[in-house]
């Protein structure tokens, strides 16, 4: 790990200026309609100081924090996601021609992003959507336009929210790579670090001094206190295989009765990245346009293939989902589908808990 | 040849036939690829059937309109219901809930002269709908989707999941999570864009239901936001009440209530 800087209050103000010099759009933490968003930010008070996240199942509300905290918010609704993974956007054009159509692709229009205040969480979530989007030799180009040139600055969490389970899936409080710069906020400024050899040039021009021992031991001791006082867990143990073998289990029909198929879980997930392609014609039939757009496992139509539903039920796509995330994901892509930010159990309007669900199955296996 | 297509209206506000006219951008590009021979709220010039499409918008609550309808159908090759009163029987179902006859003495002077029906219903119930549009109005690019799918020959699809997908795509923050504000959204048909939420609304429930939603969960949802009773009924007996899920719902929750 780096070597750790004292960055005072004042010095943010400089960072998100410097970045908008540099070229970047500048977004952070901002609260919108009672919640927080990645938002634009010109100046430190655009984002949501001095504001504190209360999260419960099914529940969000935003309210008074600390005086003069900056990074008192958890997070809110939205991920990274819809910045690199757009919610819809068009991929190719086809337009008619004399003798035939000539289709052309659709380059995305992607000025290059900063953020500031993103969680380790999310961070291991974007690691997992480059896993799916930029691995190997096929990469996504729209996503990789927008992937490609961003700055990331982290904030390591100081507190959780009752949500929040990174610490058993092993992303977080701490962000430990993956951004440019990170950041611990202690009452007088932050200990920052970099990470990249682009946060170490920012770091340079910011022209900081190396942090005391004290603001060092106080940081981790932050981190340490999250971590220690986290709520909620998820335990991985042989997951895969207890939820293959699970299939059956008759928790998922009692998961099935609460929930509304609504797809709010999957739109929250900072990792779900399915999606439709549509193509939208022009009413004169001269030019149609191929829009990808953001889908989920539990709408019915998602499982519809020629003459047959195959996930006809909730409860077949809430274990789709579930399975997927947790088991298949891992022989898929090598990893877990989830980073633990909690989102899917703020934001589902039930209150519907995956890891009181795994729990559930776990305690209650119909086969040993 | 251009399809010879008719617009027929029955009992309704006429909201979702003026998307059509509404769609100004696209008028002329309309007019070029269908020839409305039959739309009175457009042209006085009205022609004979056969039509290629017909697009009917209104639900049945006249003894005249139930024969009218087996007119147009057996007229028209295909037949697309526009609008929640054509697709779900409309506002007017309320009607279905109550007294008709005491409401045609009290309403009118001379009631005698008022034929109707003591129900409000959708147009399928009467006969076979080729495609339904939703919605309270129907939303203009979903229309003219219909008819650029048909021109092409191609089954029109439309989506038929939450609003709560649209909502998220478009970067709302969830009303019930945050506010606590109940919300038909959930349960309900897209098409709208989550027009409502984005506005920091609930959703009404414009689109109807979604096509599999979990209404038992969703009454519980209501009665944890304390909308129980009358209140909750009323939310589901809206525009689309008389639609099955939400009407048995609605019904269920009015039973309880006795």
């Amino acid at each position: 790990m780096s070597e750790a800087l004292h960055m005072p209050q004042p010095a943010l103000e400089d960072l998100i200026a410097m970045l908008w010099r540099e070229g970047f759009k500048v977004l952070g933490p901002v609260a919108r309609d009672g919640a927080v968003g990645f938002d634009e930010v010109r100046k430190v008070s655009d984002l949501a100081v001095a504001m504190r996240d209360t999260q419960e199942p099914g529940r969000y509300r935003l309210g008074q924090g600390a005086a003069g905290e900056i990074f008192g918010v958890v997070n809110g609704a939205f991920s990274l996601k819809p910045f690199f993974f757009a919610p819809e956007e068009t991929l190719l054009e086809a337009k008619r021609e004399r003798r035939g159509f000539k289709v052309s692709e659709v380059a995305p229009v992607a000025p290059p992003l900063a953020f500031i205040g993103v969680r380790a969480c999310d961070l291991a979530a974007l690691a997992v959507q480059d896993r799916i989007f930029l691995h190997d030799r096929f990469h996504d180009t729209h996503y990789q336009a927008r992937r490609k040139d961003a700055f990331l600055v982290a904030v390591n969490c100081a507190r959780s929210a009752p949500t929040c389970f990174c610490v058993s899936m092993k992303t977080g409080p701490e962000a430990t790579t993956g951004f440019d710069l990170s950041l611990t906020e202690l009452e007088q400024g932050f200990v920052t670090r970099s990470g990249s050899a682009a946060g170490e040039a920012i770091a340079a021009k910011l022209g900081l001094s190396a942090a005391g021992q004290n603001e060092v031991v106080s940081a981790k001791a932050r981190i340490d206190g999250c971590a220690a006082g986290m709520q909620r867990g998820l335990d991985p143990t042989d997951l895969p295989r207890l939820l293959y073998a699970e299939a059956e289990n008759p928790r998922w029909k009692d998961a099935a009765s609460r929930c509304l198929s609504c797809t709010n879980c999957t739109m929250v997930c900072p990792t779900c990245f399915c999606h439709a392609v549509v193509d939208q014609e022009e009413l004169d039939g001269n030019m149609s346009r191929r829009v990808r757009k953001w889908d989920s496992c539990f709408s019915l139509e998602h499982a519809h293939i020629h003459g047959i539903n195959f996930r006809p039920k909730i409860e077949n796509r809430y274990r789709q989902w579930l399975t997927h995330k947790l088991a298949a994901w891992i022989d898929q892509f090598g990893t877990s589908g989830c980073v633990g930010c909690g989102r899917c159990i703020t934001w589902c309007p039930v209150g519907i808990d995956l890891t009181a669900e795994v729990a559930a199955i776990r305690a209650h296996p119909v086969k040993r | 040849m251009k399809p010879r297509a008719a617009v027929f209206k029955f009992a309704s506000c006429d909201g979702c036939q003026l998307q059509f006219l509404n769609a100004e951008d696209e008028l002329l590009k309309l007019a070029g690829q269908v020839d409305f021979v039959y739309f009175p709220e457009a042209r006085s010039r009205a022609l004979e059937g056969p039509y290629d499409i017909a697009f009917v918008e209104g639900s049945i609550t006249t003894p005249d309109d139930a024969r009218r309808i087996i007119k147009v159908r057996e007229e028209s090759h295909y037949l697309a219901t526009i609008g929640a009163c054509a697709t779900a029987g409309g506002i007017q179902a309320l009607r279905n809930w109550a007294d008709v006859e005491q409401y045609r003495r009290v309403t009118y002077p001379s009631p005698e002269f008022i034929s109707t029906l003591s129900t409000s219903t959708p147009i399928s119930e009467h006969v076979r709908v080729d495609c339904e549009v939703w919605g309270c109005p129907v939303d203009q690019h979903q229309l003219l989707a219909v008819v650029r799918s048909l021109l092409s020959k191609a089954r029109p699809v439309l989506p038929a999941y939450s609003v709560c997908m649209d909502c998220k795509r478009r970067g709302n923050v969830c009303v019930v999570v945050a506010r606590g504000a109940p919300c038909l959204g959930p349960v309900t048909r897209t098409g709208c864009g989550a027009l409502c939420p984005a506005f920091n609304r609930g959703c009404y429930g414009c689109f109807g239901p979604a096509d599999d939603q979990n209404m038992e969960s969703f009454a519980r949802l209501l009665a944890s936001q304390g909308v129980t009773g009358d209140d909750a009924v009323r939310r589901l007996r809206g525009i689309n009440g008389y639609v099955r899920p939400w009407r048995e719902t609605a019904d269920a929750i009015a039973a309880d209530k006795k």
